[in-house]
């Protein structure tokens, strides 16, 4: 059956996931407005800079976050001098490892469901009285929700997967920053192979109930709403 | 008499001016306007010659430098102001219905509805799903509405704000003709008890002759002339007159019903006028679409004639029509206008000229519909009486 440990492992990637998630819609629901909408002409760079850990290995970007978060680093460095611990090896900056990890998952989808939105939509509403900001929340983001629908799988399922900006970053520590990916190799490793298994399966079932809970709830949305 | 002096205070009170310019590539937009406070005004000419952009403008939905706008004693925009489009009590239908496919027709209905004070509502939910028909549509989504049924809630939804000015885009233009056909009546209705300026932007003269009380011509971004529908639709020096369906309108009472011959008796500029029988009561007014080509002038009312109605009529004016072999004549007969389309040889023959007493001889296969409630004053009691017009030509396109 599964030891403490694996569950706290499986405990800790949910938690992970589910907190990196949710800041990531939050803070990038702006930007990704700002993005779809601007016609400043540095947008691009701020494109590349968002789709950049697509392409960079886990390790670099992990290689990175250590540093930066480090007791030496420029962000960790700060926070010691202002009396709180550095990131590097806790929950806090798996979290932020997480973040930039599935950022591109969260920015593609909600850029381009901002994009898609008629601007009709949003000239109908200001007629019917409503101010920018009750604009967005009442037209812009409705229209948008499947786009919200699909960043919020991809970063959940993505950081569900994170393995190497964790280890590079995490330490590994049981019950803190040990995720279920990394006790499946710690496991292989050490030839124990029945927990690989039984903790693989269960991500395998859990994974597979979640995207098929959304799939179903995409398509109520589906017949109510949007075509 | 105190009835006048409201009617002129409210002219004034709510009167809407405008001035819009602006220099687009080679598009020039150079208008100075005024709409009166009641009735529907039309802004009528071919694509491109600035319509929308107006319209845009009036809303705030475009922003022209050099430009201003006062609704009565609000100024929507001028060198320092520019009231944003939130803050503007008015009511846009676009042209396509544009309903928000996320709520219900309840929740479209209610989107604006909720977002005007309580204190500043002047219109019911209740009242304005009652006028457009809509009890059976609320709890349906727009993708389950037919082109026709979306306009009518995307009017309702701007009636529900409470506007003081109702701006509208072509609102069936982006439908067929049966959803046309379908919901003319119901904008007619709308005309008949809205108490606040509709500007109703239009390329179909069709349109125009049903609704409009009021004609503002635009031509290549500017105003080519402004005045009231009858006047506008008979002044030979303009496209109108000169184009091959023209037509007027005539203001008429209904007197009474002649159920043996299926007619309806109406009084117009002091004549009598037989129609076939309208759906209406006597005492209603009614409007009365009369082509040019469909008039004929006589010196004597003719004897042993098949025409019906036969009015006393003086000329006006004698002009050339686009057809070398036809003038145009306008005619008078109380306060009404009217245009005839003869032959030109005819016009020799009788030897017209301006000032001369005639007959105008016009026949029963005439287009009536309800008219505006201001033309009987304001003291008027809406009349929601809804009916359907026997008057397919009126559809066809311009």
């Amino acid at each position: 059956m599964l030891s403490p440990q694996d569950a706290g492992a499986l405990w800790v990637t949910f938690k992970l996931a589910l907190i990196s998630t949710a800041i990531l819609l939050v803070l990038c629901t702006p930007l990704a407005w700002w993005l779809a909408h601007t016609r400043w002409r540095g947008k691009t760079l701020i494109e590349a800079l968002v789709m950049l850990p697509l392409v960079l290995p886990p390790t670099v970007l992990g290689f990175y976050l250590l540093i930066l978060l480090g007791p030496r680093g420029w962000v960790g460095g700060t926070l010691e001098s202002l009396g709180f611990n550095h990131l590097a090896f806790s929950f806090s900056g798996l979290v932020i490892g997480s973040m930039i990890y599935s950022l591109p998952f969260v920015m593609q989808p909600l850029t381009a469901a901002f994009q898609a939105t008629s601007g009709r939509m949003l000239e109908v509403a200001a007629t019917l009285r409503a101010s920018p900001l009750d604009r967005f929340f009442s037209v812009a983001m409705p229209l948008a929700r499947r786009g919200f629908l699909t960043a919020a799988v991809l970063s959940f399922a993505h950081t569900l997967g994170e393995f190497g900006v964790i280890i590079m970053l995490g330490g590994n520590i049981p019950g803190r920053t040990q995720v279920a990916s990394i006790a499946i190799y710690d496991h292989v490793e050490a030839m124990d192979y029945a927990s690989a298994h039984t903790l693989s399966l269960i991500l395998v079932v859990l994974s597979f109930a979640l995207l098929v809970a959304v799939y179903g709830l995409n398509r109520k949305f589906k017949v109510v709403g949007i075509g | 008499m105190q009835n006048e002096t409201t009617q002129t205070e409210l002219l004034t009170q709510t009167e809407l001016q405008a001035r819009f310019y602006v220099e687009h590539g080679d598009f020039t937009l150079d208008v100075e306007f005024s709409i009166p406070s009641y009735g529907v005004t039309a802004l009528f000419g071919r694509s491109g010659s600035g319509k929308t952009t107006i319209l845009r403008c009036l809303a705030g939905l475009e922003r022209l430098d050099g430009s201003r706008l006062r609704l009565g004693d609000e100024v929507w925009q001028d060198a320092e102001r520019f009231v944003p489009v939130h803050q503007r009590a008015l009511g846009y239908v676009f042209q396509e219905a544009s309903l928000f496919p996320h709520l219900s027709v309840r929740g479209n209905l209610l989107y604006g509805y909720q977002r005007v004070a309580t204190a500043e509502r002047s219109v019911t939910f209740d009242e304005t799903v009652a006028l457009l028909g809509l009890e059976n549509l609320l709890e349906r989504y727009p993708d389950k509405l037919s082109g026709g049924q979306r306009q009518r809630v995307s009017i309702g939804r701007a009636l529900l704000t409470s506007p003081r000015l109702l701006l509208m885009d072509e609102p069936l233009a982006a439908l067929d003709d049966t959803s046309k056909a379908e919901i003319l009546p119901w904008l007619e209705r709308l005309h008949e008890s809205l108490s606040i300026p509709l500007v109703y932007v239009s390329h179909s003269i069709d349109e125009v002759a049903r609704l409009a009380d009021h004609m503002l011509l635009l031509e290549n971004g500017r105003v080519l002339a402004q005045g009231p529908l009858q006047e506008m639709l008979t002044r030979p020096d303009l496209p109108l007159a000169r184009s091959g369906n023209a037509s007027t309108v005539l203001n008429a009472t209904l007197v009474d019903q002649d159920a043996q011959h299926h007619l309806s008796v109406l009084e117009c500029g002091g004549e009598r006028l037989l129609v076939s029988r309208q759906n209406a009561s006597p005492g209603q007014r009614l409007r009365v679409r009369v082509t040019a080509r469909d008039v004929a002038i006589a010196l004597r009312p003719p004897a042993g004639s098949s025409v019906s109605n036969c009015l006393a009529a003086q000329v006006e004016s004698i002009s050339d029509d686009p057809q070398p072999c036809h003038v145009l004549v306008g005619l008078a007969f109380g306060d009404q206008k009217l245009i005839a389309r003869i032959a030109r040889h005819a016009h020799e023959q009788l030897g017209l000229t301006p000032g001369m007493p005639v007959y105008a001889l016009v026949n029963i296969a005439l287009s009536c519909s309800e008219a505006s409630w201001r033309s009987s004053g304001l003291s008027h009691t809406p009349n929601c009486q809804h009916r359907k017009l026997s008057a397919p030509d009126i559809l066809a396109s311009y």
